[in-house]
């Protein structure tokens, strides 16, 4: 009865050139490597050619980065603070921009993108900025020194938030850096380098380069790299740690997980219904953090679940660029297939498949929302990351009970607890074994909490004065 | 799957058993809910059903100390023909004046379709006793009111004391025979979502065929995320019993944007079924000329200024 008319959000505002190259010590430049296509994955238009940086390439870049280190580190704090708020700054500017350019790229949602990626990456640098000259009142000595050349990886969820994660304190501690973006997902980045040279940035402080796998590891593997940062699957952080095990190198890997979202009978409702609508279908799933498993008390679970199952119904799937999307589409061909394979392994499997009647568009990469029912901890389903909007759905009966499955999964990125009763919370945040627990709210995000793993999950923190701490040498 | 509530208020013990059993509301969470709500972009053809959609759906209102029957008659000319230059701009649901001012409404809108509400039971405040609360109803349903918008006594409500809440309305609901009982909550005064969740379900258990937010004299009013948990207890009420009570945002509401923000509201929490004046009505006078102005707009590309669009 009350259709919405579509309502896009202008294209015109971003400038994807046909090519691009690769940004180290401050200019651009051709890659030796075979460049590749960058396609939007709601339609599989190709964008743009992007370079992909050869071993030698990121040498160049490793040798910028350690060339501007030693200006960059002697800077004052203070002055290094005034670049970083400058780039805050650009990047509050020019959000629409990024936005734009980040749901074309990505395929999420522009309300995601504008409300939730752009604030907040704009955030991280204004906090990070305002530590740069405190760094000797972070509690990690009278003067603390950065470690060198950072070489940092990032995945292609949320291509200019990890950016921001990675970039902003490695600059304010001190450190220079050599990222790489997803392949999927570089236009962002590439972007960034452009705002770098806005806000007079020196040349070399960040370099950019683009590639797959191979450029990622000629980074992690460069002799010359002090730190390596990865956020990123379990599967390549293994081998990252492996890799570096046994060099100078610190790292920092913050990796895959299988978050439980526990639901107990006196939680507010139509809160909770939001708040796993939010902890699973925000940005189609590809969330480290996503709560992915829901455990709600089985006195609750009928009543919970037809709730949940009406809110999915009003879901808005479509178009990344219309202002009242909701869910969009999977960031790539590669990724789909992995979530219909465990989908399709769920059924297999024994447990129950329900989507809301939605149609999906015809070109470009798309899953509906989906929920399993009658989900066992023995299912792969329930143990394995899908990376997609895919939720199971477990019961439990007591608190004890609900812990124990929460904890029974090798990853430990995060956790949510829905309950009126406060010590419950607090009981419950005690004996959970996850990074980030959050209580009466789900994946939120602030660039002053520490955000890390437990065990496969990774190791460091990011965020907050914590974050600080992986920059520095202490 | 409907549940019979016959018991439910069979006591203090009970009904308070019963209301405080409802889930809670997080209040962090609705309001967050609401925010994101509001930032659903309605264009072009959306936007104009939409304006239309809520211009039937405007209970014009007037109830201060200076009105007249001039006042209340020139209002009802309003309420037939929001825009004399443009007959296509359908008419409001109705007017709302006070008791002694519905025979005039009666009078000037008869045959038009346009239904006229009165405010009842010591309105706003509600203290007064029950007996003159009944015969304030009563003056209005014969003098002949079609729509009785009456408020609970909050202070029973704050106090605890929820039968005689309930009581009251089922005594105000008798009073009505048949026209249609609206349920003022005054959400501005019972202050936690909580509580608007528990007043609903009080309201609506007690008989009330609408839930109203406001008076429009105590703030906050209609709030997005007071008019979400409320759209919520209508929603779950059905569910639970069968029936389908309105939902009336009042206060506060004076751009087409808030508006189209409420018809939004509906769409996405209770469904369609309530985007109809039967079921969901704006409580405000200010608005009207907004929804005026902006459905000129988009018929002609061009705004007007304010002089072009009646004062009554």
């Amino acid at each position: 009865m009350f259709e919405y008319a579509p309502a896009p959000e202008s294209r015109d505002v971003v400038d994807i050139k046909p090519s691009y190259g690769l940004f180290i010590g401050g200019e651009f430049t051709d890659g030796t490597g075979t460049s590749f296509k960058t396609v939007n994955p709601a339609s599989e238009e190709v964008l743009s050619e992007v370079a992909s940086a050869s071993a030698d390439d990121v040498d160049r870049a490793v040798r910028a980065a350690r060339e501007a280190f030693g200006t960059w580190s002697a800077m004052p704090g203070s002055e290094r603070a005034k670049y970083l708020f400058r780039i805050a700054r650009i990047i509050q500017e020019r959000s629409r921009e990024l936005a734009v350019l980040e749901s074309l790229d990505n395929g999420k949602p522009i309300r995601e993108s504008r409300d939730v990626d752009l604030p907040l990456v704009a955030a991280h640098f204004f906090y990070y900025a305002g530590w740069a000259d405190k760094l000797p009142y972070a509690g990690y000595g009278p003067s603390p020194r950065p470690l060198g050349v950072a070489g940092q990886v990032i995945p292609w969820n949320f291509p200019l938030l990890m950016l921001a994660w990675k970039i902003a304190p490695a600059l304010a501690c001190g450190n220079t850096v050599v990222l790489k973006p997803a392949e999927t997902t570089p236009l962002t980045a590439l972007l960034f380098a452009e705002i770098c040279r806005q806000a007079d940035l020196p040349p070399g402080v960040v370099n950019i380069v683009t590639g797959a796998g191979e450029t990622g590891a000629a980074l992690v593997n460069h002799p010359d790299v002090d730190k390596v940062a990865f956020t990123g699957s379990t599967e390549v952080g293994r081998l990252i740690a492996r890799s570096v095990a046994g060099t100078h190198k610190k790292v920092t890997l913050e990796l895959g997980g299988k978050a439980a979202n526990i639901v107990f009978d006196d939680a507010a409702l139509d809160q909770a219904v939001e708040g796993i609508v939010n902890g699973i279908f925000f940005n189609q799933g590809h969330v480290c953090c996503a709560g992915s498993r829901l455990l709600v008390q089985e006195s609750i679970a009928e009543e919970l679940l037809e709730a949940l199952k009406r809110r999915l119904s009003t879901l808005r799937l479509g178009d990344p660029l219309d202002k009242n999307t909701d869910i969009g589409a999977i960031n790539s061909a590669a990724q789909l297939a992995k979530i219909r394979e465990l989908s399709d392994h769920g059924e297999l499997e024994g447990a129950e498949r329900w989507s809301p009647a939605c149609a999906l568009p015809e070109r470009g990469f798309w899953f509906p929302p989906t929920i399993f029912t009658g989900v066992a901890q023995s299912h792969r389903i329930a143990r394995e990351e899908v990376f997609g909007p895919v939720l199971s759905v477990l019961t439990f009966r007591t608190p004890a009970e609900a812990v124990e499955k929460a904890n029974n999964t090798p990853y430990g990125l995060s956790a949510g607890v829905w309950t009126e009763k406060g010590s419950r919370i607090l009981w419950m945040a005690d004996r959970l074994r996850a990074g980030v627990v959050w209580a009466n709210t789900f994946n939120r995000f602030d660039p002053t909490s520490p955000f890390g793993g437990y065990k496969e999950s990774g190791y460091g923190r990011e965020g907050g004065r914590h974050g600080l701490e992986a920059y520095l040498d202490v | 799957m409907t549940t019979s509530f016959a018991d439910v208020a069979s006591s203090n013990v009970a009904l308070r058993t019963f209301l405080h059993g409802l889930p809670g509301v997080d209040r962090v969470g609705a309001d967050q809910r609401a925010a994101m709500l509001g930032t659903r972009s309605i264009k072009t053809t959306a936007k104009a059903e939409a304006i239309d959609l809520a211009i039937r759906m405007v209970d014009l209102t007037t109830l201060e100390g200076a009105d007249t029957p001039g006042k209340v008659r020139a209002m009802c000319a309003k309420a037939v023909h929001p825009d004399p230059a443009d007959p296509a701009v359908p008419k409001v649901a109705a007017v709302c004046v006070y008791p002694d001012l519905v025979a005039q409404a009666v009078g000037a809108l008869a045959g038009s379709g346009v239904k006229v509400a009165s405010v009842a039971t010591a309105f706003p405040s509600g203290r007064s006793s029950l007996d003159v609360k009944v015969a304030d109803t009563r003056l209005a349903v014969e003098a002949g009111a079609d729509e009785i918008d009456m408020v609970i006594d909050r202070g029973a409500f704050l106090s605890g004391d929820y039968v005689k809440v309930f009581e009251e309305i089922t005594a105000i609901k008798e009073a009505c025979g048949e026209a249609h009982l609206k349920v003022i909550l005054e959400t501005g005064e019972l202050a936690t979502y909580d509580n608007v969740r528990r007043a609903s379900w009080l309201a609506m258990l007690a008989g009330g065929d609408f839930i109203k937010t406001s008076t429009g004299k105590v703030q906050p009013a209609a709030t997005f995320p007071v008019t979400m948990v409320m759209l919520e207890a209508v929603r779950d009420f059905l569910a639970a019993t069968g029936r389908a009570v309105g939902v009336k945002p009042a206060g506060g509401i004076r751009t087409t944007k808030d508006a189209i923000k409420m018809l939004v509201l509906v769409n996405e929490v209770a469904g369609d079924r309530w985007l109809a004046p039967d079921l969901f009505r704006l409580g405000a006078s200010s608005v009207l000329n907004d929804l005026l102005m902006q459905r000129q707009k988009m018929a002609t590309g061009r705004y007007a200024g304010p002089d072009y669009f009646t004062l009554d």
